[in-house]
């Protein structure tokens, strides 16, 4: 590297890049990302995209990753992709090397799609295989079976993606420990890189959490939930994978998602296409959750930003804990005391020591982190800690 | 002297008191237009929130009548409701008399008695004033048969008027000017001001509201408070005018307001007489009837350490405040706190938000009791409005707890409903009668802590809103009460326990469960809650524990919401007391008071 690189890497901070697409072949009952499923509005939505780029980019930061996201970003065509990832590019500091993602639903693949978003730049595939069960696939309402997800993977290791992510989802009515651990082994059969188990959360305002509350069905029982949560953790790391947060393992630390660690980090990020949401270090903004009015503003020449808070420092303080927790690296009490200028073991001392018995919590004078039983309990944990802060 | 008049307007609940007070208000001119709101007088925000008058208003209105003199007229407003009569009577003791105001659609009722009745004692002036009449169900010759008949007032002596629209706003003028005495007095006599109200200014020490009978007061006065001859200098004396207008001096026949740097709020009594420390006058005028709680319930604070800031407040605000009455008291769940004596269920409720919004403190509130007399084995007597100090059973020959005597006037088309409702109520018909050919007054006798609760609200609802009510403490009758106790995970809490008739423990134990049940956040171990009597448990409920509890996903867009969630967390714990390793929020501790309200 020059002298003069090494000078202006130093003065741009690190930073993720994330771009939302908000397109979706049909809407999971359960989701709620913004998105919709009108793809009319795509060729609009990615001029405004563009035109966003071209005016967000004077941030003074170098990106290490971006990620593509939705919705269902792969819905766009590889040309698309492609056009994203290089205007990317050309408009942001993005640093060779990085790690360039992209969400993928199984039943939009195709393999020479696939071979086009490799030849488009993307270096990590992350699918939402959620289930191998049809019978479970159907209760989500999504588009694709076990059999279309089994293909997608396979042609993406054909086609070259050597970073792999899946994303799982469990705790869904009628599933056994037994079934979830047959999801699980299949899933770890392909070896991937990455895998993202999520426990199935019954989102306020979807129609899943309507029909719950309905009573159409019935949810799985907590106490199964959870025991699942630490089957889960308990299973991954004897097939060698880390559990570096609550519903996050890498097979490798280099395999963590870059990107995503960023959002437990604190680090800045810049969020790009409708309701994303960017953090420059103290200042948090969202775009607006409509994608006509999002392509309305930029055509105006306007950013379409619906809103922003300026944390204070006793926010800032609640989600370093709140996402340090997260982690299975937890909260590095140094540098917390150092940003903050409190006593970490005065202010959290006495939790921390009540966790420690309960073996929720492993603490050392450096660093505190929650153990599996610890992170099954997380919210109620993490509150505990807040009511500390003052 | 000749030209100032000092009335109270009195009525019924809602019949239209502070509506007829802003038209006189307008008419005078004392406030701008910009500067004017409806219910002006109703400065409190509690007050403009429920749409009732809490407390008695004081305004001084210069008139020009068509005499071309101008007068001064001193208006109170006063509140309508059963709590507040005490604020009535005191307004009443510094007038000459009363504006009587009747509903022209409802007519007559229960207040509109016991407020005239107030007037009377106080040998007041009475002129009946026929509101509403803009509404096309006002029956003004209904009303005025009522004035007749029920009233014994001069039906022909009635002023029509509505407020809303303005009508009728300059015959109440000049029948202010014309028909209503002027005070005496003579301002050259020593000062004899009676202390009707007061209230603390955080710049400026107690300003005291004070009728002057005798006399005259202005800056530089020695003043004296004659209960405990406390003296202070006088800095500003003036009128209310609904901000504070300074005056040079205020005398005879006067009502208006004295700032003399009070800071030992202990010093100002409502009641009390004023004079001139160099010139006392010979006797204080008579003062006010102590006020009779008929309520008590504890009041603690939420913050551990928050004792001391407490009792200021309560001291503060008992300036403004006269019938508060209140004791240190001690709860093993709560720490110290006080006893407090209310009017009735709505006082409480005034009382505990007043201290929440004017002091910005968080409290909890026992469930409110009704005074018990419990006699001993031993034949002594002792009075109960505790449940933490309510004898062992075993020592008790019997108890006996207050019953009014209830006049509910109501048309007569809901007389099952509300006959029902007192049966319910453990009520005795002693009788009824016509007032009118569809009115009809019910007199029931009724156990007193079966109408504190929430018996006005269940009338107004089963009558639609036509019912209304009074009462008056007859006697004591004998009774079987038991003291219900609140465990949780079974530890007592006393602040929970509540004496209540052996008929009802079962299911108001049941209630209790429940709603501490709905109000207690789950937590990570079971929560046991017990309603029991002695060591019998009669009911229960269990709070199951989290087994999972923990946010799925959390990325960039998810950061905010989970962080406000926890500061909402955070703000919530604040109002939530640990018993034993339980947090109980303060919502629950007032659930369990409340009765449904279905
Ligand atoms: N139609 C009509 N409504 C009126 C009139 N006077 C008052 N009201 C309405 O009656 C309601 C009660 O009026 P208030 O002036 O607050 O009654 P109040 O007697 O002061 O009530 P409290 O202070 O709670 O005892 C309000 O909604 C007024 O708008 C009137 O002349 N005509
Ligand atoms: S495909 Fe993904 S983003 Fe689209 S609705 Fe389903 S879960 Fe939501
Ligand atoms: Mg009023």
């Amino acid at each position: 590297m020059s002298r003069e690189n090494i000078e202006t890497n130093h003065f741009f901070q690190p930073a993720g890049l994330y771009v939302h697409i908000p397109f979706c072949i049909r809407k999971c009952p359960y989701c709620d990302f913004f998105s919709i499923t009108d793809r009319s509005t795509i060729p609009g939505f990615m001029e405004a995209l563009i035109q966003e780029m071209s005016m967000t980019g004077v941030f003074p930061f170098r990106f290490d990753s971006l990620y593509i996201g939705g919705g269902t970003p792969s819905v766009l065509e590889a040309n698309q992709v492609g056009r994203v990832v290089e205007t990317a590019h050309r408009s942001y500091r993005i640093l060779p090397g990085a790690e360039i993602t992209l969400e993928a639903n199984p039943g939009t693949l195709r393999f020479d799609k696939l071979t086009g978003f490799k030849s488009a730049g993307i270096n990590r595939l992350n699918i939402g295989v959620q289930s191998f069960r049809d019978a479970h696939l159907n209760f989500l309402g999504r588009i694709h079976t076990g059999r279309d997800a089994d293909t997608a993977i396979k042609d993406a290791r054909k086609a070259g993606f050597d970073n792999l992510g899946l994303d799982l989802i469990y705790g869904i009515p009628g599933q056994t420990k037994k079934s979830w651990l047959l999801d699980l082994q299949q899933a770890v059969d392909y070896a991937p890189e990455h895998l993202s188990c999520y426990m199935l959360t019954y989102e306020f305002g979807t129609p899943m959490e309507r029909g719950l509350r309905k009573g159409f069905f019935q949810a799985l029982p907590e106490s199964l939930a959870g025991d699942l949560f630490e089957a889960t953790s308990a299973f991954l790391c004897s097939r060698g994978y880390q559990h570096y947060e609550i519903s996050n393992f890498a097979r490798s630390t280099d395999f963590r998602s870059r990107h995503n660690m960023k959002y437990w980090a604190g680090v800045p990020y810049i969020g790009l296409g409708p309701s994303a949401h960017s953090f420059t270090g103290m200042k948090r903004s969202w775009n607006c959750r409509s994608v006509s009015q999002y392509t309305e503003n930029l055509n105006a020449g306007r950013l379409p930003v619906a809103g922003e808070e300026v944390l204070s420092r006793d926010q800032e303080m609640i989600e370093a804990v709140y996402l340090g927790l997260r982690k299975a690296d937890g909260i590095a009490a140094e540098a917390f005391e150092k940003k903050f200028g409190v006593s970490f073991h005065g202010l959290f001392g006495e939790v921390i020591a009540d966790l420690r018995k309960k073996r929720m919590m492993n603490a050392t004078k450096t660093r505190c982190a929650l153990t599996c039983r610890g992170m099954r309990f997380l919210d109620g944990i993490a509150s505990r800690f807040v009511q500390r802060m003052e | 002297m000749k030209r100032i008049r000092n009335f109270s307007i009195i009525a019924h609940i809602d019949h239209g008191k502070s509506t007829l007070s802003d038209r006189l208000i307008q008419a005078t001119h004392i406030v701008s237009e910009r500067d004017f709101k409806d219910q002006i007088l109703d400065s409190m925000d509690i007050e403009r929130e429920r749409g009732i008058t809490i407390k008695s208003q004081t305004v001084c209105l210069p008139f020009v009548a068509k005499d071309g003199q101008t007068y001064f007229l001193n208006l109170i407003d006063t509140p309508g409701h059963v709590d507040f009569t005490y604020e009535v009577s005191r307004a009443l003791s510094s007038c000459e008399g009363a504006l009587l105001i009747i509903d022209a659609s409802q007519g007559v009722e229960a207040q509109t008695l016991a407020n005239l009745y107030l007037a009377m004692e106080h040998n007041l002036e009475i002129i009946p004033v026929i509101n509403k009449i803009d509404l096309p169900s006002a029956d003004v010759d209904r009303v005025k048969l009522q004035i007749e008949e029920d009233l014994g007032l001069d039906p022909e002596a009635a002023i029509l008027i509505s407020a809303k629209e303005g009508i009728g706003i300059e015959k109440v003028l000049e029948a202010l000017v014309n028909r209503m005495p002027p005070p005496s007095g003579d301002p050259e006599a020593p000062l004899q001001a009676l202390i009707f109200d007061s209230h603390y200014d955080s710049f400026r020490g107690t300003i005291i509201y004070l009728r002057i009978y005798q006399g005259t007061v202005k800056p530089g006065d020695l003043i004296m408070f004659m209960s405990n001859k406390a003296v202070y200098k006088v800095e500003e004396v003036g009128i209310f005018q609904i901000i504070r207008v300074p005056r040079k001096e205020l005398s005879a026949g006067e009502v208006g307001y004295i700032i003399a740097g009070i800071k030992t709020v202990s010093d100002t009594r409502c009641g009390d007489t004023i004079t001139l420390k160099n010139r006392p006058c010979d006797a204080p005028v008579p003062g006010f009837v102590e006020a009779k709680p008929v309520v008590f319930s504890s009041i603690y604070p939420v913050a551990s350490d928050g004792y001391e800031e407490l009792a200021i407040s309560l001291e503060k605000l008992k300036l403004n405040d006269a019938s508060l009455i209140y004791e240190k008291d001690f709860s093993a769940a709560l720490g110290f706190g006080f006893r407090c004596g209310f009017l009735g269920l709505l006082h409480l409720e005034v009382i505990q938000e007043r201290l929440e919004r004017e002091y910005d403190l968080s409290l909890i509130l026992t469930a409110p009791s009704v005074q018990y007399q419990v006699i001993m084995n031993d034949d002594s007597i002792l009075t109960i409005d505790n449940p933490a100090l309510y004898p062992d059973p075993v020592m008790i020959q019997s108890t006996k707890e207050p019953f009014i005597r209830a006049s509910i006037i109501i048309p007569d088309r809901y007389m099952g409903a509300a006959m029902k409702l007192c049966l319910d109520r453990r009520g005795i018909n002693k009788n009824y009668q016509y007032l009118t050919s569809n009115r009809l007054e019910m007199i029931f006798e009724l156990p007193l802590a079966e109408v504190v609760f929430d018996f006005y609200d269940k009338l107004k609802s089963v009558t639609q809103g036509y019912g209304s009510f009074d009462y008056e403490i007859i006697d004591y009758r004998e009774t079987d009460i038991v003291k219900l106790d609140i465990l949780i995970n079974g530890e007592r809490v006393d602040a929970l326990s509540q004496l209540v008739h052996r008929d009802r423990a079962v299911d108001r134990a049941r209630h209790a469960c429940e709603k501490l049940k709905e109000e207690i956040p789950r937590q990570m171990f079971k929560i046991a809650i017990q309603g029991a009597i002695g060591a019998k448990i009669i009911a229960r409920s269990t709070i199951s524990p989290f087994r999972k509890d923990v946010t799925a996903k959390c990325y960039g867009g998810d950061i905010t919401r989970k962080r406000k969630l926890l500061e909402k967390q955070k703000k919530g714990k604040k109002r939530m007391k640990m018993v034993g390793k339980v947090m109980i929020p303060q919502s629950a501790f007032l659930s369990v008071l409340k009765t449904d309200t279905d």
